[in-house]
């Protein structure tokens, strides 16, 4: 399976299973057109008849061997050889954990997924033993794993900041006995951080999330307290301080993108210019059912957004300046192998979501329905059969991803997307696909035009 | 070559398959609320 497209001179082929990425002429680019496997060593006759009116024979000629040679060292028109790995998957172990430490929100968000920070159920802070319990559970169920991740979210989590504090202490002390190693994370609005808090966060978490939308009237639109009034200014100069502070730990400034704001570009650059390098500002992704949701007939306005963004980019690189956008990141030399690829949303498996009371929910979307409960960890129970069923859903078992040419970078996308807006974590969500798909064809013309052979 | 330049020659996914599976790397979140880690961006911990 190959996938090729122009965007901004460059003609892109990628050969999905192999994952191999080139650059090609116009006269190979059409050559694509007329040929599948099984590939002859000489150049079909035909393929010259139809193109030489365009390009000269020679040119034809010299275009399909090197093509040739790449389909020998498939790298073209490869196998796909991933069925059998993809039916073998089972259960992992557990080995990271969203902690939603704070069901309550001091912001009201207009476009949140969380109910305003509570769910849907009553405002609830966790306790310190619920905490520990959850904790203790990650070890138990992490098997020979080494690396294990906490994200604490919420709702916000700075309102329970000392229940942070001690779970990391916590964890900490245990960590070396059980031969561990735990990374932690925080997402916040940014409202309560302070200098201590700032300091602690740089010390302790080896990633922050830290929440804007972009420009000043875009955040306050949606970003806003009880009052009405909007926490731009509030926090702008604390993620400022906080980053400046950080050094070369990971961080992202993320935001939101609504139909409000299609023009989104201009926020990535905007937080660029406010000194942030670290970026990521993603779509409001829900059923069409609120103003801001994007529709499909958006889709045109999104894909120029993004064509756009991805120019500026490679303008800023090329000035020698530092900027990561979260979703054209691709690492193709060291990335993540084909069993990592095969299904890239480990909710339910190796990933589990807890809330305040310390329910186990397979990741913080499906939090509050009972459909999808998993267990207690401060009642020590944990009921294996949704890890069971979630852990057999890869690109494979999702039939509109299996012969998709995207399926080993979004790795079948979000299970609980799927499940929101289609009712079956195996019914991808239109949408996000065709954005998704869109990001990816721009982070693989950035590499093309960043490339020196280029 | 003349006609086609591979930008990631020293690599082939399917090569993975033999010495990957390690399960070390960080679990990944594909859920545009979150920003935790998603596939095509991760590190390999190998």
């Amino acid at each position: 399976m190959i996938h090729k497209y122009s965007q901004n001179g460059y003609n892109i082929v990628l050969d999905t299973p192999s994952g191999a990425v080139m650059t090609v002429s116009n006269c190979a680019y059409d050559i694509l057109d007329y040929i599948q496997p099984t590939l002859e060593e000489k150049c079909p006759d035909e393929i010259i008849k139809k193109l030489s009116p365009k390009y000269s024979v020679e040119e034809v000629i010299d275009a399909y061997e090197e093509l040739y040679i790449l389909y020998t060292k498939d790298l073209l028109f490869s196998e796909d050889s991933y069925w059998d790995l993809a039916t073998a998957l089972g259960p992992a172990p557990v080995k990271s954990l969203c902690l939603n430490v704070a069901h309550d929100c001091n912001l009201k968000c207009a476009y949140c997924f969380a109910s305003q920070g509570d769910f849907g159920q009553e405002k609830c802070l966790m306790s310190l033993e619920t905490a520990k319990a959850a904790i203790d559970f990650l070890i138990k169920n992490s098997g020979t794993r080494k690396n294990l991740e906490v994200d604490f979210f919420g709702g916000e989590p700075l309102l329970n900041f000392e229940l942070v504090k001690g779970t990391v202490e916590y964890a900490r002390k245990i960590e070396k006995d059980c031969s561990k190693n735990f990374r932690f994370t925080l997402t916040t609005n940014g409202v309560l951080l302070t200098e201590d808090i700032i300091k602690y966060i740089n010390t302790e978490m080896s990633n922050i999330v830290l929440s804007i939308d972009g420009r000043k009237h875009i955040n306050d639109r949606m970003r806003y307290f009880a009052n009405g009034k909007g926490c731009y200014d509030l926090i702008l100069p604390k993620y400022k301080a906080l980053v400046t502070e950080r050094g070369d730990k990971e961080y992202y400034v993320r935001g939101t993108y609504t139909r409000f704001n299609l023009d989104f570009a201009d926020d990535v650059i905007h937080l660029f210019n406010e000194g942030f390098t670290q970026i990521s500002i993603e779509p409001a992704v829900t059923k069409e059912l609120y103003n801001y949701s994007i529709r499909e007939s958006d889709l045109p306005n999104i894909f120029s957004e993004y064509e756009k963004l991805a120019k500026l980019i490679i303008d800023i690189k090329n000035r020698g300046e530092a900027i990561n956008f979260f979703h054209f990141m691709l690492d193709l030399e060291e990335g993540p192998c084909a069993f990592k690829r095969l299904r890239g949303c480990s909710c339910g498996n190796e990933y589990l979501a807890i809330t305040p009371e310390g329910d186990i929910y397979p990741c913080h979307q499906f939090i509050g329905m009972d459909e999808w409960l998993m267990g207690n960890v401060v009642k020590k129970q944990f009921d294996t059969e949704i890890k069971e069923k979630l852990s057999s859903v890869n690109v494979y078992s999702k039939s509109e991803c299996s012969d998709c040419w995207a399926k080993f970078y979004c790795s079948g996308g979000c299970n609980a997307n799927n499940y929101l807006c289609r009712g079956d974590v195996l019914l991808p969500h239109k949408i996000t696909c065709e954005i998704e798909k869109k990001r990816i064809e721009c982070a693989l013309m950035i590499k093309a035009a960043l490339s020196k052979d280029n | 070559m003349k006609h086609v330049k591979v930008l990631n020659s020293k690599t082939n996914l399917k090569k993975t398959v033999k010495k990957g599976g390690c399960g070390e790397c960080q679990a990944s979140c594909q859920s545009a609320c979150k920003t935790s880690c998603t596939v095509a961006n991760q590190k390999c911990e190998k």
